[in-house]
């Protein structure tokens, strides 16, 4: 089983966005990057395959700056065996893009499975994974949350309004992973210590145009200042009549 | 002179809201660039598209089939990007549902064209010009399309469907016959949830601070006494598997914006705060009086949850003659 994952370098959840000078990225002084939370699971899945049938290849690949040798890094240190940073200045605006700079260079990669995460942190285009199948030509299934490989086939569970949507496909195929498809592990030293071996391969490339232009990232509009009605039961008929006369939603 | 597309979800032949949300958006987007607004609908034999043109479709597009009673990610995409291609488009709309966040990368990779998603505003100022919330809605991205067409997806429960009669003729198109790659074979339909919580009007959720899965009686009865809300949960009681996956609210659950939102015995972490900040009107109940939920509620009631409920949920029965 020869496997990809797409792993992007994002900053952390618990990041407090501060917008920068040029009014169109965050100000990166003092945020934490990782590798973007549903990537883990497409790592974890990717390993749990391998494993399962006994031999095979987990690559993954980074599409960024620099920087993301280190995102490339924790995977190798959960178990991944190779890694590709697909070096540009940073990852594109447009999620066309850089579905457009992964697929060219997976395409020939003769991979049995592609996995990504549902969406990337920062961007929440949720995009990326899907648009890399249809550029290869190939099926895919989105936000699993459960996935069977056996004899060339996958069958895949994904959340929709009221119930889930069961998927049956061909390999090679593209999957991106929902929270709930595994529990990632986390690198254990060895494997902290053996990444630092593992061959990671930094290949400069030149990006598409693509067909947006960033204008300007700003903080959302602060939410006006709230009321504490009063406490325990006794505030109930006021905020009947808050709902009722201010909110309008009575 | 630029016309704008909107691909139109149906669940069991009937046009779900959200798709009436694309309408009402594409029919502001269509008039801004002296446009029409035409629409495509995939669904089952005999599937009706009248009554559209009241929501502002000028034309409507109808490729009916059994094969495609249901969402088929192949057919579906095929018989979206055909209508695209034989027009002169600048956007293609749908809703950011799950359908949607699936269909709408597969039209734009065809088209070769960009994809903003989740997106909550549209304006035309010599370009489309989007608002779209990233970083788990700590950010607003403003993008300007630069290319020839784009594909957008809306965030459901943002743009409130209008009516705006147009003619809304309907045409019968062929359903693709796209050899499928992936083909959906089922969908298990979870008991109960018959409102979805990213679509629902009013949404009460609870955490932590219920104590124990049973307590969750109380957050239903309150959403049945407003009878159009759902139930959704933080990631802590989630995670405890007191609530099913699909009512988390938050960074790594659902993002939400109803008219109303609940946060009971919730404490307002970051990353429940990224799924509901955008909900028009916030109602925190919290023993604590410095739980971080009080900063984005707009009505806050301090106190134990055990004592404000039974009586909370008896004058909204009232209120709503539940
Ligand atoms: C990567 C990542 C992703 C995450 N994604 C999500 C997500 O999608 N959604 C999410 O919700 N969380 C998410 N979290 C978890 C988040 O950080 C919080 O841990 C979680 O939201 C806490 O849930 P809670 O508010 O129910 O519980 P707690 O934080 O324990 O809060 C319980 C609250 O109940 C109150 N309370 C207790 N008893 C009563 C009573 N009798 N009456 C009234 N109030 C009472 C307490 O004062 C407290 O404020 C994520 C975390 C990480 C690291
Ligand atoms: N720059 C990137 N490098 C590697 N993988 C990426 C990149 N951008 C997106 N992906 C993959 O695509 C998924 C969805 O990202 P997005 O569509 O940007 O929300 C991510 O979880 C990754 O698996």
């Amino acid at each position: 089983m020869k496997i990809a994952v797409c792993v992007k370098r994002v900053p952390d959840t618990e990041t407090r966005v501060k917008i920068a000078a040029d009014g169109k990225s965050i100000d990166e002084g003092g945020v934490k990057f990782v590798l973007n939370t549903y990537d883990e699971f497409a790592v974890e899945e990717a390993l749990k395959l391998k494993e399962q049938a006994g031999s095979g290849e987990v690559a993954v690949f980074a599409l960024g700056g620099d920087a993301a040798q280190e995102t490339i890094r924790t995977a190798l240190a959960m178990g991944a065996d190779r890694g590709v940073l697909l070096k540009v200045d940073a990852p594109p605006a447009d999620p066309f893009v850089a579905a457009q700079a992964l697929a060219a260079e997976l395409k020939d990669g003769g991979f049995d499975l592609i996995l990504c995460g549902k969406l990337a942190i920062d961007d929440y285009a949720h995009a990326v994974g899907t648009m890399i199948g249809e550029l290869l030509g190939i099926a895919s299934a989105s936000a699993v949350s459960k996935l069977t490989i056996a004899d060339g086939k996958g069958t895949a569970e994904r959340e929709v309004e009221g119930g889930m949507e069961v998927i049956e496909f061909s390999l090679p195929a593209v999957v991106t992973a929902e929270k709930g498809l595994n529990e990632p592990r986390y690198p254990a030293l060895k494997g902290i210590m053996m990444a630092k071996k593992k061959p990671l391969e930094v290949k400069p490339i030149t990006l598409g145009a693509g067909g947006i232009e960033l204008v300007a990232l700003t903080l959302p509009p602060e939410r006006q200042e709230g009321r504490i009605l009063g406490e325990g039961p006794d505030a109930v008929p006021a905020l009947i009549e808050a709902l009722r006369t201010e909110a309008k939603v009575l | 002179m630029a016309n704008v597309l909107a691909v139109l979800e149906q669940r069991d032949g009937s046009v779900r809201r959200v798709s009436h949300e694309a309408l009402t958006a594409g029919r502001a987007l269509a008039d801004a660039l002296g446009g029409e607004l035409h629409a495509v609908l995939v669904g089952p034999s005999g599937i009706s598209a009248d009554g559209l043109g009241a929501w502002g479709a000028d034309k409507v597009f109808v490729a009916a089939g059994d094969t495609v009673a249901q969402y088929q990610p192949a057919p579906y995409a095929a018989a979206a990007v055909a209508r695209a291609q034989a027009g002169d488009y600048a956007a293609v709309l749908l809703g950011a549902t799950a359908l949607g966040k699936d269909l709408g990368p597969r039209i734009a990779a065809r088209l070769a064209a960009p994809i903003l998603s989740d997106v909550t505003a549209i304006a035309h100022d010599g370009g489309i010009v989007v608002h779209r919330p990233v970083y788990a809605g700590k950010a607003i991205q403003q993008l300007k399309v630069t290319g020839k067409t784009c594909v957008i997806t809306i965030r459901p429960n943002n743009f409130t469907p209008a009516e705006n009669a147009h003619a809304g003729a309907v045409e019968t198109v062929p359903v693709p016959d796209e050899a499928p790659r992936a083909r959906t074979v089922a969908v298990k339909e979870s008991d109960g949830a018959a409102l979805d919580v990213a679509e629902a009007p009013i949404v009460i959720s609870g955490g932590r601070g219920l104590k124990e899965p049973e307590h969750f009686k109380l957050i239903e009865d309150l959403a049945a006494a407003f009878g159009n809300a759902a139930v959704g949960a933080s990631r802590a009681v989630v995670d405890a598997g007191w609530r099913p996956h699909a009512e988390q609210v938050g960074q790594t659950g659902k993002t939400v914006s109803p008219n109303l939102y609940f946060a009971i015995g919730i404490s307002g972490a970051i990353q429940h705060l990224a799924g509901m900040r955008t909900a028009k009107v916030i109602v925190a109940i919290n023993k604590d009086k410095d739980a971080p939920i009080f900063k984005v509620a707009d009505y806050g009631i301090v106190g134990d949850l055990f004592e404000v409920m039974p009586p909370l949920i008896d004058a909204v029965k009232n209120a709503r003659g539940n």
